[in-house]
């Protein structure tokens, strides 16, 4: 028994919104609901631990760079945060093409917990609970479940209308190195160990998953002669669409690269046998992308040694990650395997690397609003729908948070399509297709990722932040702007024409580009892949004056768009052919064995994953073209039925 | 998922050498493909012709006629499908149609899905709401047949290499991707060196492949001819004398084709996919067994059957049971070994072939050991498809026509990559055109794209954190 009969009472205090956890995907959950206007209670086990980062001490990186403006321009407040709080920032591929830009910032961890803390304290309508939520409380209505509030350990009921999950790694969390086992979350905070059985009850399928992190370690033992420093970018880009680029040109922290080596597989195969994983004790799946470097090991014998990096976890601690190095062999063994790095010989560990177990759900049985399809008011967002990553949750908790809210409005829900951002394809794939281990973004992900670049997540979403309530007036005005001068400047290069004049001729060869033979507009000389709108300028005489705050973001615009117009316009056909299926909604009530010649298997998976639209069926796997077809025509039919 | 041409084009006549044959065009841009491959009189424009009129004109591609022709232009929504129609009446042929299609292919249609013109129509408004269900009939039984034809008519090699192509595609794209994702730990410098070289090879192959696309060497298409007859008829004989060539295993012992032989040849401008079949007889062998259970289905499903009888043996309860098998097909009976001394006749099949509503079945003394006969069997089947006696499903063609199509396209999109390259473009273009390919070939394998990138960049490289 959790808590006894008589210390059941209720709170009185009116709220619309509980939001279930307070990390990356709760504290954005939890700002969207309370921004849009409704009284929302946050609980987390430790106050402490709001915004916490318990694993790698960055936000962003390849893919996961993209969430994050994505999360800003709809309105979220991750960006702005690490804008905030980061150390060391870095634009990941930049030699490589726009779409797979990706910018990746080092936070200062404490100071980014306590920033995004404070956001949340002085936010209105938003109040902070410290209690470990153990039922989601329902009513049948219509013979359908609806929320109605939540009960705390103690016994303490809070009536609200919606109920977002954000509980992360919590559930019925294990941490477990060598044959250690501690039933804890992550970093020895409180476990959450009721709230799985609740779930359970109301017909939740859940899921249990794995994952790790390395060791940390003290600053003063590193000997950083023997690595490679890693220092950031010159010009440090911000991740926000509001922040000044000028506002957070700084001094800027090194993180070091270093390498394992023969002697440290050596140690880590030698002790193979003592690790949880490969013993058995560890039962919930791994990720694939973030391999334990003991896995790394294994699967990769040829390799004679793998990348390293230390990182700092912020100005204020001597800690320091060993990125590449996550790890559940045994405490002694982590000593020595570490202490074989070079630089890392005389190491101190300060907190050991361990693996993690917890409960997640089988995120197929969300919608792709992210509510429960079963149970009316039941949100959920984060590392508890079965992902993996800060960006991932926070995206996921923004989205969770604000369909939350549209529910109360009375308003449809909102879904982001993969066409329209990567939290499109995210959600998407997490609601239809089945996954064995916790889901990391990437952009191969994402089948339209030259439409869908960090660059432009603002115009791809900010219009949709502002229609939401979560974007103001003056942010989307400066939005419009930008796209008009963006529209007039393509157009006014591709009406500009230079001749083979000397000055002409002169700046092409110093750039190594041929001759011209005859004249050419500048918007054909921009599609040069060694020109560029930059490069461009001296030969532009009449190029246009743009408002300061706008400069860099338009003519980056323009360059990109001109420069990369003809496969920019080739995805952008195959998305019209995308959203015809999309824009096909399937009848909720519809009745599949009522779909005669619809294979069986199709049947099957169609009711249990009750796609929304044709295009979502078209993705279930098990499910045909020719069974596509057959739904179509049968949607017909209803139609002209009724 | 296609998504260039919502046009599509099809044959939509049965392949026979008898009468015309109608290669049908629907869709938006149906006017225009007919335009880029018609010559009329004083250049005129089918897109300028009035609705449900009749042009006299020329089909041609590059430059070189394929046909004379009829064009009936129809615009939507007074059409089967409700949309813009065009059908280009040919002077039949299988061969003309092929081609009159692929030019439509060539010109921006796309090949037609299964039952794709008849759920066209449905959707559009154009067929009664009672009709639902014989549209979803036709849908499926046609993606049944089309998948059949498909994957079993795709011949073996064919589909490994299609495979191998594939899997090399897909590790260029994984190696780029985990680059792309894991920038630190994994680098691509230098490699648009490495691709180049080797999309360069794969083009070739893919080049190989289109050629062997045309020559009817990539499906097995034509008219399904199957043999039969009683153990040591001389089955795999005749095969082998109509190939010219030692294909089936020929022994005298009774019961040598165990399995199911298939080869494809062409008999004077008729295609024909020529099936041997192990010896039908009642057996306890439960191998042989299994290849007699075979035999009679592949009999089931022919166009045509070649029945064998051993003129030197009387005839026996086996024979009997055959004859009843293919009574009411078009068949052929070869009275095989008219060298040795003869214990069944001629006339005695005939007879047997009255009895049974057969009296037109073509019977022929032959001899496979010393090539007699060969000529008659030949001038008997010219026979039956010139009277137009025989033909066969039309999706065959249409399969074939699909694979051609994906086959160019994912060459196209070789080529893209390979541009790219020269063009110094960042390698995550790259993966884009690889990706289509790779679905492209997919296509005609019966393979969607899936989880296969995400699998193959874990499974192969080593990714940091």
């Amino acid at each position: 028994m959790k808590f006894s009969a008589n210390s059941v009472w209720e709170n009185k205090d009116q709220y619309d919104v509980a939001v279930i956890g307070a990390g990356h995907a709760g504290c954005e959950a939890a700002l969207a609901c309370a921004r849009l206007g409704f009284r929302t209670i946050v609980f987390t086990v430790s106050v402490d631990s709001i915004a916490l980062m318990p694993c790698n001490p960055n936000i962003g990186g390849t893919s996961k760079g993209h969430l994050v403006r994505e999360v800003d321009a709809l309105g979220g407040e991750m960006g702005k945060v690490i804008d905030r709080t980061f150390i060391q920032s870095k634009m990941l591929n930049k030699s490589k093409g726009p779409a797979v830009h990706s910018l990746r910032a080092q936070a200062d961890k404490a100071f980014y917990s306590r920033t995004m803390r404070q956001v949340l304290e002085s936010q209105e309508n938003l109040e902070i609970k410290q209690a470990e939520v153990v039922n989601i409380l329902t009513e049948d209505v219509d013979g359908r479940k609806k929320v109605t509030g939540v009960q705390t350990y103690s016994g303490a009921v809070f009536r609200c209308q919606a109920v977002v999950l954000c509980t992360g790694t919590y559930l019925k969390a294990r941490c477990i190195y060598g044959d250690v086992s501690t039933n804890t979350g992550p970093n020895g905070l409180q476990a959450a160990n009721y709230l799985t059985e609740c779930l359970k009850d109301l017909g939740v399928k859940m899921n249990r998953f794995k994952t790790g992190t390395p060791a940390r370690i003290d600053r003063n033992t590193v000997d950083f002669s023997k690595m490679e420093e890693q220092k950031g970018d010159e010009r440090i880009v911000p991740f926000s669409f509001t922040t000044d680029p000028e506002s957070i040109q700084k001094d800027q922290v090194s993180c070091w690269l270093t390498y394992t080596n023969e002697r440290t597989h050596e140690i880590i195969r030698k002790n193979l046998d003592r690790s949880p994983l490969f013993s058995g004790m560890i039962e919930g799946t791994g990720p694939r992308y973030c391999p334990s470097i003991e896995d790394k090991v294994v699967k990769f014998a040829d390799k004679s040694r793998h990348q390293v990096f230390i990182e700092p976890e912020g100005l204020e601690t001597n800690e320091m990650y060993i990125g590449g190095m996550s790890s559940s062999l045994p405490e002694d063994v982590q000593y020595e395997m570490y202490r074989s790095v070079p630089g890392l010989e005389h190491v101190k560990i300060v907190r050991n690397a361990y693996a993690i177990e917890y409960d997640c759900i089988d995120a197929r049985q969300l919608r792709p609003t992210l509510e429960f399809r079963n149970i009316d008011g039941l949100f959920s967002g984060g590392q508890f729908n079965g992902s993996s990553g800060y960006e991932e949750a926070a995206a996921q908790g923004l989205l969770a948070g604000i369909n939350a809210a549209r529910k109360l409005q009375g308003k449809e829900g909102v879904i982001l399509d993969r066409s329209e951002a990567y939290i499109g394809v995210l959600v998407d794939d997490l609601v239809t297709k089945e996954s064995h281990e916790p889901y990391r973004m990437m952009t191969s992900r994402a089948e339209y990722r030259l439409l869908l670049r960090q660059d432009n997540a603002d115009q791809r979403l900010t219009a949709k932040g502002y229609e939401i309530g979560l974007i103001d007036q003056e942010r989307y005005e400066r939005l419009l702007k930008k796209e008009k001068l963006i529209e007039t400047e393509m157009e006014r290069l591709k009406k500009t024409y230079v001749g083979t004049t000397e000055e002409v001729q002169k700046l092409l060869e110093e750039n190594g580009s041929t001759p011209l033979t005859s004249g050419s507009n500048l918007a054909e000389l921009v599609r040069r892949p060694e020109l560029s709108y930059e490069i461009l300028s001296p030969l532009d005489h009449n190029r246009p004056e743009f408002p300061n705050d706008l400069r860099e973001e338009v003519q980056e615009q323009v360059n990109i768009n001109i420069k990369y117009e003809g496969y920019i316009s080739r995805q952008k056909k195959q998305v019209e052919q995308f959203k015809k299926m999309e824009s096909k909604k399937i009848p909720e009530n519809i009745d599949y064995d009522q779909v005669k010649s619809l294979r069986i298997e199709a049947v099957q998976k169609l009711k249990e994953y009750q796609p929304v639209s044709v295009g979502q069926a078209s993705r279930i796997s098990g499910v045909s073209p020719a069974d596509i077809s057959v739904l179509l025509v049968y949607m017909e039919q209803l139609k002209s039925n009724r | 998922m296609y998504s260039e041409s919502s046009t599509i084009a099809a044959i939509s006549t049965s392949m026979s050498e008898a009468g015309i044959g109608i290669v049908r065009i629907s869709g938006e841009d149906a006017f225009q493909i007919a335009d880029r491959i018609y010559r009329g009189k004083n250049n005129k424009r089918l897109s300028d012709q009035k609705s449900h009129t009749i042009h006299y004109g020329y089909i041609e591609e590059n430059g070189e006629t394929i046909d004379e022709v009829l064009v009936m232009l129809m615009r939507g929504p007074r059409t089967f499908t409700g949309e813009d129609t065009v059908e280009i009446d040919c002077h039949g042929g299988v061969y003309v149609l092929r081609r009159v299609l692929e030019a439509c292919i060539h010109a921006g249609a796309r090949p037609a899905q299964p039952g794709e013109f008849t759920k066209r129509a449905f959707l559009n408004g154009k067929m009664d709401l009672s009709q639902a269900e014989a549209v979803i009939d036709v849908i499926q039984s046609q993606n049944d047949y089309a998948l059949k034809s498909s994957v079993s008519q795709l011949r073996g090699s064919v589909k490994k290499k299609i495979d191998d192509i594939r899997n090399k595609i897909l590790y260029h794209t994984a190696f780029i991707e985990s680059a792309l994702d894991d920038p630190e730990h994994i680098s691509i410098e230098g490699y648009a060196q490495v691709l180049e070289r080797d999309v360069e090879e794969l083009k070739g192959r893919l080049d190989s492949l289109l050629a062997s696309a045309d020559d009817g060497r990539v499906m097995k298409e034509g008219i399904k001819t199957v043999i039969v007859g009683k153990p040591n008829a001389g089955k795999s004989s005749i095969l082998n004398m109509l190939l010219g060539e030692e294909r089936a295993i020929v022994t005298d012992i009774a019961g040598t084709t165990r399995d199911i032989l298939q080869e494809h040849m062409n008999l004077q401008g008729i295609s024909l996919n020529i099936v041997d079949t192990a010896g039908i007889r009642k057996t306890d062998d439960r191998v042989e067994k299994i290849g007699v259970d075979r035999a009679l289905s592949q009999a089931k499903e022919a166009d045509l059957i070649i029945y064998v009888v051993d003129s030197s043996m009387p005839l026996d309860d086996n024979d009997r049971k055959i004859f009843q098998f293919i009574t009411g097909k078009k068949a052929i009976i070869l009275l095989n070994k008219s060298d040795l001394e003869r214990r069944t006749g001629e006339e005695q099949i005939r007879q047997m072939c009255a009895e049974r509503g057969m009296k037109d079945t073509p019977v022929i003394s032959v001899s496979a050991k010393e090539e007699e006969g060969m000529e008659e069997m030949e001038h008997a089947v010219k026979e039956l498809f010139y009277h137009g006696d025989l033909s066969f499903n039309s999706e065959v063609y249409i399969t074939n026509a699909r694979h051609k199509h994906e086959l160019e396209r994912a060459y196209g999109s070789l080529e893209k990559v390979l541009e790219s390259i020269r063009m110094d473009m960042p390698e995550d273009f790259y993966s884009i055109d690889l990706m289509d390919a790779y679905e492209s070939l997919g296509n005609i394998t019966g393979e969607t794209v899936g989880e296969d990138l995400v699998n193959e960049i874990f499974s192969k490289f080593c990714m940091g954190k």
